[in-house]
């Protein structure tokens, strides 16, 4: 039987009435990883012993009855930002090659409460800082569709290995927008819930007030299966909210009825890829189809919440980053004197140029003279933006945009130019300062066959509606666009260009190394083929 | 406007960062930070008088736990991950004072 | 002509609270564990850890507050300060900067004949850091993070201090208040209330104030003492020579009796304080202040009160009891045993206090327990010792603690109460001391008094000093 074309609750319910049993969907989905990898490099660990230790005791604790939800048994992977007690979290940096974490994730810990198998931990932007996984120690993940292009970033490995079949459903964390932005390049459906829904113990911070861990699956329901699994309220994190509702799935209904949806008129000008706005003129008309009432409107502010964004995510980042210092846990330099030239070392030597560039800027923003002028002042400009959007919200149920201004962009072709890379998160980045639910849904295809998404944005708690709208427009269309990657298809396109790849790969800053090399040195690497300590 | 980020600033900002970066990733470093910094510059087009800065979205406030001891002996895991361990502490190099 | 100068002092207190919890995690504070075995995610900084805040903290930060006349912030937060050093887990300290929890208040304090109010700037909670031990062998440091996340409320003083007395007087009156609280139990030597003092000097006169500098490593009311007028002479000799103080931190060894500069290029003091996006805001309501007041222990001016009433002390000796609350327990405690308030009260006063002396302790390092002071003040009072015993058995019980019934009995310290053994002994006296017998006889009262000694030697004291000179008189007729 061909497991790995069911969704996540398909699988689920084919579990529960036992004709497939849990090692067997365990089984495939490492079949396919180990197959894919070479190419795709999603993970960082993939721990088929783990894997296959739990689904025995999934299975078992599915026989006795204890377990009955629609997730039991179904393999998942969880971004390497995430800590699962023992077991290595990198966040993809050398400064963590080596540290394994003392304590679960909450919204592990609840994914293991509803039976998941976690087969491994997939590849991000070092500590989610970057669109394009680019900045990975352990290398770049490819596109599944097109091995040339970048996934997106930061959970580029979770969206790529949904997208590559080498797993059910995955967790991600976003910050500026980095689950959906990857999962419309990667053609899967990512949510970014209203902050606070899920808790942020155990998830490595990078920007505190504006980081949330959510799900990427190959559709809406499994999306909303997978967040009704993980929300909580967690006394162990400050900022966890206690919610009214969690029951997420009970919004999977075709009807959006006199629903209104606004469009930015700032987010389709230009800037805006082509044929992106043509697939998502195409989706707003099916959802009009359906019975929503869809009107352009200006949102404004747009375009500052690019430097908000940045001056606040890596002055908090600069701030959380400073526990890295060789003491405790993780890289610590081997030659140094004395104790500040050992914190310069560790973490010039175990950081991306990436992060050293964002923990400066943060540092600077912070410091001594510029704190009122740069901080306190994009703290203003949050209030503003979110400001902005109760006021659309006053009018519209929810928000309709494109996802990201282009489909995913060729490797290499992005850090040169980080300016421009971070304008990449112009639509998506506003949703995180104002705390508010943001998902991606496939919508089409490029000329080259890249996935294109739309963004669906709600107000504060309103993921249902999110939810609602996605699943209709995912009726009406009948999931045309959920496909999954064909990397051998992909591969093919590559074929003449795959040397290139690996030096256009390259960190800046790593002294000669490639990051190729570097992945290869790293112990932990062979976990890969199953040798997970 | 543009910013000029000197030299000394750059030190000083990797004293506070305990970064040292090398000249090249220096350069780099100092050219993105001053368009970046350009960048920022444009938020001053807003006013801004009318509004508080906002950390928290939401206005929950007075989240507290009671004063229970819930944590037991945790020396193994808490020295589990630790570079250099001498017996049950932490090994770093000297520090003053 | 020689000038004037004026000594301008502030005081930065940092205040152990006595919560049983660490400020952000459910990690005990007890006292004296192995290295790192108090620890958590939370207190060791572990990635992916999360701050959640102790109730109890704030309650006593507010208790503290209230009983200093400030003002509490009704709407307070939490900031990050930014540092790098091994002690501090996450390189950052969680604590207040732009809305601590109180603020404006002051203490009165007497010192000599002034009587002033010491005003306080603010107040505001935050967290201790782990602890550094220097290795020898390695020539290393070594980090326990027992005490990292143990609650702290730091109590920042206008520069109203002019002496060295004023200080100490401040700092009794804030330890008073706050063990009377029961927030803290403010022990200086275990350090449980540190003190930073930032001190300067200008002309007798001058208004302007000087550049001050700040000195560490205070563990004592002595080393406060003498670092203050080490650092005020210091500062004076600099003027003096034409050259300026340098604003620095400076700690001060009390072995050397002198102070140095901590100062180095890679430390810019430059904290980058932003809110602690972890934590929200606390929003106290005037039902809490409320609840809090009402909550507040016996504080010292009723305590006061009610040992005059109730037990029928002398204003005085009420005062000298009631002025530590370590004091006054041990006092309530003992005399709630033996149920004698006036004998307790005499004991605490004069041995107790003069022993204190001797060792340069303070009432809060008082090691005995109330029990054994309660035994030692029934055994005299039934005669089974008498007054010098009884002394001698009481620097036991104050050094050691120990069980005065049995270190009696031990040592065979009980009164001889038997007339007729002492009658043999005191024969024997009289026999050895003809001159003293016959001058007494010639009617010199103090040859009694030498014959009593002789007795008391023989009987190496344990015998009633009363019954001997009675028996003697009897004898000698």
């Amino acid at each position: 039987m061909d497991l790995l074309h069911l969704t996540a609750i398909e699988l689920g319910r084919k579990i529960k009435t036992r004709e497939v049993s849990v090692t067997e969907a365990v089984k495939a989905v490492l079949e396919q990883a180990k197959e894919m990898e070479p190419e795709i490099n999603s993970y960082v660990t993939l721990d088929e012993a783990g894997a296959l230790m739990q689904a025995e005791a999934v299975q078992k604790r599915i026989d006795s009855g204890e377990l009955t939800g629609p997730l039991a048994g179904v393999p998942a992977a969880v971004k390497d930002n995430m800590c699962i007690e023992g077991k290595l979290t990198t966040c993809s940096s050398k400064i963590l090659s080596n540290f394994h974490p003392a304590f679960t994730a909450e919204a592990v810990k609840n994914l293991q409460k509803a039976g998941a198998v976690i087969v491994g931990k997939t590849n991000m932007d070092e500590f989610a800082m970057g669109s394009t996984t680019e900045t990975s120690y352990y290398g770049p993940t490819k596109n599944p569709h097109n091995l040339m292009h970048v996934p997106g970033g930061s959970s580029g490995g979770s969206c790529a290995a949904v997208a590559a079949q080498e797993c059910w459903y995955a967790l991600g964390s976003d910050t500026g927008g980095s689950i959906r932005q990857p999962s419309s390049f990667c053609g899967v459906v990512g949510l970014k819930p209203t902050y606070g829904t899920v808790s942020r113990y155990g998830l490595i911070a990078y920007g505190s007030s504006l980081d949330q861990i959510g799900p990427v699956a190959r559709d809406v329901s499994d999306c909303a299966a997978v967040l009704e699994a993980i929300a909580s309220h967690d006394e162990k994190d400050s900022t966890s909210i206690q919610r009214k509702d969690y029951d997420f799935t009970s919004a999977l209904a075709r009807d959006v009825k006199g629903m209104k949806i606004g469009i930015p008129r700032d987010y389709m000008r230009e800037g805006l890829n082509p044929e992106v706005a043509d697939a998502v003129w195409k989706a707003a008309r099916v959802l009009e189809e359906q019975g929503a009432v869809i009107e352009e409107f200006d949102l404004s502010l747009v375009k500052y919440a690019i430097p908000a964004y940045y001056v606040i995510a890596s002055a908090e980042a600069s701030s959380n980053l400073e526990r890295f210092d060789g003491v405790k846990y993780g890289y610590r330099a081997a030659d140094y004197e004395g104790l500040h030239n050992m914190y310069k070392k560790t973490r010039s030597e175990g950081f991306g140029a990436e992060v050293k560039r964002r923990i400066m800027l943060g540092s600077f923003v912070l410091s001594s003279g510029y704190y009122d002028a740069y901080y306190l002042k994009a703290l203003c400009v949050k209030a503003l933006i979110k400001q902005a959007f109760d006021r659309a919200f006053e009018s519209y149920d929810l928000i309709l945009g494109p996802a990201a201004p282009t489909t995913a962009p060729e490797l290499g072709k992005s850090l040169q130019d980080p300016l421009k890379m971070y304008l990449g998160d112009i639509y998506t980045i506003s949703v995180n300062l104002a705390g508010l639910p943001g998902m991606s849904v496939p919508i089409g295809r490029d000329r080259k066959g890249l996935p294109v998404g739309m963004q669906l944005i709600g107000n504060s708690f309103q993921e249902k509606t999110l939810i609602r709208a996605a699943y209709t427009y995912e009726c009406a269309t009948e999931k045309q666009f959920e496909v999954s990657a064909d990397v051998r298809a992909g591969a093919g396109m590559a074929a003449g260009q795959a040397g290139d790849c690996g030096r256009a790969c390259r960190q800046t800053g790593d002294p000669g190394d490639s990051a190729f090399q570097a992945k290869s040195e790293m112990p932990d690497v062979q976990a890969k083929s199953g040798r997970e300590a | 406007m543009a910013n000029q980020i000197s030299d000394e600033t750059m030190e000083y900002v990797g004293i506070l960062a305990k970064l040292e970066l090398s000249g090249e990733e220096k350069e780099a470093a100092k050219a993105d930070m001053e368009k970046m910094l350009d960048y920022i510059d444009t938020l001053n087009e807003l006013d801004t008088s009318a509004v508080e800065p906002m950390s928290h979205v939401f206005p929950v406030c007075n989240v507290f736990r009671e004063d229970v001891v819930t944590n037991g002996d945790n020396k193994e895991q808490t020295l589990a991950n630790a570079p250099l361990r001498k017996e049950d502490s932490f090994e770093v190099p000297k520090t003053i004072g | 002509m020689a000038k004037q100068y004026e000594t301008v002092i502030g005081l930065e207190v940092h205040v152990e609270l006595a919560t049983r919890t660490k400020i952000f995690c459910g990690c005990s504070t007890a006292f004296g564990a192995a290295p790192n075995t108090h620890t958590c995610p939370v207190c060791t900084g572990m990635p992916g850890s999360l701050p959640v805040l102790n109730r109890q903290v704030v309650e006593y930060a507010m208790a503290i507050g209230l009983a200093t006349n400030c003002r509490i912030t009704r709407v307070c937060k939490f900031d990050r300060k930014n540092y790098f050093y091994p002690d501090n887990p996450q390189n950052y300290q969680i604590s207040q900067l732009y809305l601590p929890i109180a603020r404006d208040g002051y203490v009165e304090i007497e010192a000599g004949d002034t009587k002033k109010k010491v005003r306080i700037h603010e107040m505001h909670m935050e967290e201790d850091a782990g602890k550094l031990i220097h290795d020898e062998w390695d020539d290393t440091s070594l980090v326990d993070y027992n005490r990292s996340g143990v609650p702290l409320v730091e109590i920042v003083s206008e520069p109203d201090m002019r002496s060295a007395e004023e200080v100490i007087a401040y700092l009794e009156k804030l330890r008073q208040i706050i063990q009377y609280l029961g927030a803290s139990d403010c022990k200086l030597q275990e350090g449980s209330m540190r003190a930073d003092v930032n001190l300067s000097v200008r002309e007798a006169g001058s208004s302007q104030f000087g550049t001050r500098t700040e000195m560490k490593n205070l563990n004592s009311f002595k080393a406060i003492s003498h670092a203050i007028e080490g650092e005020r002479e210091r500062q004076i000799e600099l003027l003096e020579e034409g050259k300026a103080v340098i604003q620095e931190t400076r700690r001060w060894d009390d072995n050397k009796e002198s102070s140095y500069a901590m100062r180095s290029k890679e430390d810019a003091q430059d904290y980058r304080y932003f809110p602690e996006p972890d934590l929200v805001p606390i929003v106290i309501s005037d039902e809490w202040i409320e609840a809090v007041k009402s909550r507040q222990p016996e504080l010292r001016a009723e305590k006061l009160e009610r040992y005059k009433k109730e037990f029928d002390i002398p204003r005085y000796d009420a005062e000298i009891i009631t002025e530590s609350k370590s004091m006054a327990d041990l006092f309530e405690a003992a005399t709630s045993i033996c149920k004698k308030p006036k004998k307790v009260s005499n004991w605490l006063m004069v041995e107790t206090m003069r022993l204190m002396k001797e060792h340069g302790m303070e009432p809060e390092d008082l090691k005995f327990s109330p029990e054994n002071l309660a035994k030692l003040i029934n055994l005299a009072d039934a005669g089974v010792v008498n007054s010098s015993v009884a002394k001698e058995v009481f620097e036991k019980v104050f050094s050691e603690d120990v069980d005065p019934e049995q270190y009696v009995e031990e040592h065979g310290l009980k009164t001889v109460h038997d007339e007729g053994a002492l009658k043999a002994v005191l024969e024997q006296v009289i026999a050895d001391n003809p001159q003293a017998v016959s001058d007494y006889r010639g009617g010199k009262e103090k040859a009694l008094g030498a014959l009593v000694g002789q007795t008391m030697k023989a009987m190496k004291g344990k015998a009633n000093p009363g019954m001997v000179n009675q028996m003697l008189r009897e004898m000698l007729g």
